[in-house]
């Protein structure tokens, strides 16, 4: 109950007016950001960080965590009512929420998405609350070797996740590592990569590269699609949120179930995308009108709404406990923890508990808020991707120019802004996935002063990632994850080569399992 | 990277398969850029651990492995994609983006940021979106007069200010 005591402290934190001011401020910042093409969690969070490096951090999280939960929230707005989604996360929520919508039934859509959306964030934030305390005490133990075995598994899920193109999550996360090399080395204090550049002594922030990817490189990408918005009228009135609230139990199975998998997947970096992919294909295959998917079913809209929120949410849990985030934005808001000088890991719950629960508190409160926030002025922030695409691109350059340029002062950095923005285009319509460069650059320095950690005084080597049990299971369920791909591969050469021969598949599957 | 993206577009024929081979190459070449660069400053096993440029050494060497993976697939892989990466028309919409945007960038550095974004809107407004004078200007000096107030009032975040901001109010 030690957990329920804090949280109550955190509330009291919370109810504050400035607090509450700041997150009323992030949620509708949120799904404005959620609504607009080429704005999204990531850089809407980016670009406004610089702006809270004189808050109070706990002030600070709240507003950009709101950021966060409000673009959420969006995400389903653009799917149901203009049939495109306003984050990658609501993609599955376009394949039934745009066919009610064409119903008539728009108001339907957007009630049960939310809704979801808020069941799912609630269970994540139960989930963080009693969960994230026992990871850190458990994460108190470790020491370097754990530490950098920690982060091999969060990349080598990466990789192993992925199924189509390994070796661009491979080389999207390698990218990131070099990016945060640059600059000067913490712990020889030499310089690296600079090419006698003293202007990239400092580095490449990570906020001018999440700035240049997602901004400026959505924008292109939205422009090459020729933006025109034909959207459907989105009323909500009370008679039919209740209507829809009246015939929300009924799915309660694809609700729990979308939860269980937006959980887990965002604990486990799986992202919001892939969880709400998971969440829609699930609820196809288990659900009675499972058919019937595609048309306009209520069903096919909760369920990757409920995945990809609860997924969102609990990508929090490993950044709170462990400080390694599981999501683009996540490793956003980790980047402005160390920003705001407070220092990410399982010691956070010990040093920083007010920040932390105070976090958590607003992350009921927020998606309460939330929630209700969205239902009453939907049609108010459908009404912004009316606005002619030639008002709303400029603005947004002109936003992502000045965050660029706040993070350090620095012209040069809004220069990187738009080479990146370039660079993001080409990666984007090649589908190497950001997300991985983004984590690796946030967390490159600190996975590499682990590495360097763990290999002081004599005798070291790579076999100190095995030198005790409870670091070598997790350095050997990160090489697991890394080859996993290659596992069904192996399998299939394995009965190719054993040809015509009648048991070749279980040969196979035998030697597979060894090499597991 | 910039200058490969333009070649797709001109070429009119270069196909997904085909930027997705030369940005393979451009990922190897900043691979084995990294790792000379980083074998200048040690990349062996010092007496205290590894030398500083063990770590990025070995990213370098991760990245031209993956290149060549990507590359060799882009070329040879059963699977290519041969439609085309983007057409001209196309290109020229992504241009028309992503010059105005670097004129603007280029204007911030003599004309403040604030002079800069107004003309960038209003030009962006006026020429590609067709919208009447009066809407371009209102939206084009309101959205500064909040960023200002925003920023430099606000949050009190000194943004880069050229001669007009000197002249009207000595910043």
């Amino acid at each position: 109950m030690e957990e329920l005591n804090a949280l109550f402290h955190g509330f009291s934190t919370v109810l504050s007016w400035y607090n509450i001011g700041m997150m009323f401020i992030g949620l509708v910042l949120g799904v404005i950001i959620g609504v607009l093409p080429g704005l999204g969690g990531p850089n809407g969070v980016a670009i406004l960080l610089p702006l809270t490096f004189t808050m109070p951090p706990t002030s600070a999280i709240i507003m950009l965590s709101c950021i966060y939960w409000g673009s959420l929230f969006a995400g389903a707005i653009t799917s149901i009512l203009f049939n495109i989604p306003g984050e990658t996360s609501s993609v599955a929520t376009t394949f039934d929420g745009y066919p009610l919508a064409q119903q008539g039934k728009a108001g339907n859509a957007l009630t049960a998405s939310f809704t979801g959306s808020f069941f799912g964030a609630l269970s994540g934030v139960v989930l963080i609350t009693f969960l994230a305390p026992l990871v850190s005490k458990f994460a108190l133990r470790f020491g370097p070797p754990e530490f950098f075995a920690v982060f091999l598994l969060t990349f080598c899920s990466f990789v192993g996740t992925d199924k189509k193109t390994p070796f661009k999550t491979i080389i999207s996360m390698m990218l990131g590592f070099g990016l945060a090399a640059i600059g000067m080395d913490t712990v020889s204090g030499g310089l690296r990569m600079t090419f006698g550049w003293s202007e990239l002594l400092r580095g490449i922030d990570f906020l001018v590269v999440v700035i240049g990817l997602f901004g400026i490189g959505e924008i292109l990408v939205s422009m090459e699609e020729g933006l025109k918005f034909e959207g459907k009228s989105g009323r909500i009135n009370l008679r039919v949120v209740l209507q829809t609230w009246r015939e929300m139990p009924r799915y309660w199975m694809t609700l729990i179930r979308s939860t269980v998998v937006g959980c887990w997947m965002g604990v486990t970096p799986g992202g919001a995308t892939a969880a709400s992919f998971m969440g829609y294909g699930l609820a196809q295959r288990f659900s009675r009108n499972g058919s019937k998917f595609g048309t306009g079913e209520i069903e096919g809209v909760i369920a990757p709404e409920t995945a990809a929120h609860a997924s969102g949410t609990s990508a929090l849990l490993p950044m709170l406990a462990l400080g390694i985030p599981g999501s683009a934005t996540a490793a956003v808001l980790l980047g402005g923890l160390m920003i705001w000088g407070l220092q990410p890991g399982p010691l956070l719950f010990v040093e920083q508990k007010e920040f932390v629960w105070g976090l958590i508190a607003s992350m009921y409160l927020g998606n309460f808020v939330g929630l209700i926030i969205v239902l009453s002025t939907v049609p108010l922030f459908a009404a912004i991707l009316r606005i002619p695409f030639a008002i709303v691109a400029p603005i947004i350059i002109v936003v992502c120019a000045i965050g660029a340029y706040s993070v350090h002062n620095a012209m040069l950095d809004v220069w990187f802004m738009l080479l990146f923005g370039a660079i993001g285009y080409v990666l984007k319509k090649l589908s190497y996935p950001l997300a991985p460069m983004i984590l690796a650059l946030v967390l490159g320095d600190r996975m590499e002063d682990a590495f360097r950690q763990s290999m002081l005084g004599p005798g070291t080597g790579l076999h100190v990632f095995w030198s005790n049990s409870l670091v070598g299971t997790i350095t050997t369920l990160a090489l697991l994850m890394l080859f996993w791909p290659l596992i069904p591969f192996t399998l299939r050469c394995l009965r190719r080569m054993a040809g015509g021969r009648r048991n070749g598949g279980d040969h196979g599957k035998t030697k597979a399992r060894t090499a597991e | 990277m910039e200058r490969k993206q333009s070649q797709g577009g001109f070429a009119r024929g270069l196909s997904y398969s085909v930027v997705d081979a030369i940005t393979a190459a451009v990922v190897i070449i900043i691979g084995i850029v990294m790792m000379v660069d980083n074998q200048r400053i040690g990349i062996t096993w010092a007496v205290d651990g590894p030398e500083s440029g063990y770590f990025p050494y070995h990213v370098g060497l991760i990245l031209c492995i993956s290149g060549a993976a990507v590359l060799l697939k882009a070329l040879f892989g059963k699977q290519r994609n041969r439609e085309i990466f983007v057409t001209w028309d196309r290109f020229r919409l992504v241009l028309l983006v992503l010059l105005p945007t670097a004129v603007y960038v280029l204007l911030i550095q003599f004309a403040g940021i604030y002079v800069a974004s107004a003309l960038f809107i209003g030009a962006f407004m006026r020429l590609l979106g067709k919208i009447s004078w009066l809407k371009t200007i209102l939206v084009s000096v309101g959205v500064n007069v909040l960023l200002f107030w925003m920023f430099e009032i606000q949050f009190m975040v000194p943004l880069p200010k050229g001669p007009l901001e000197a002249a009207l109010f000595g910043y």
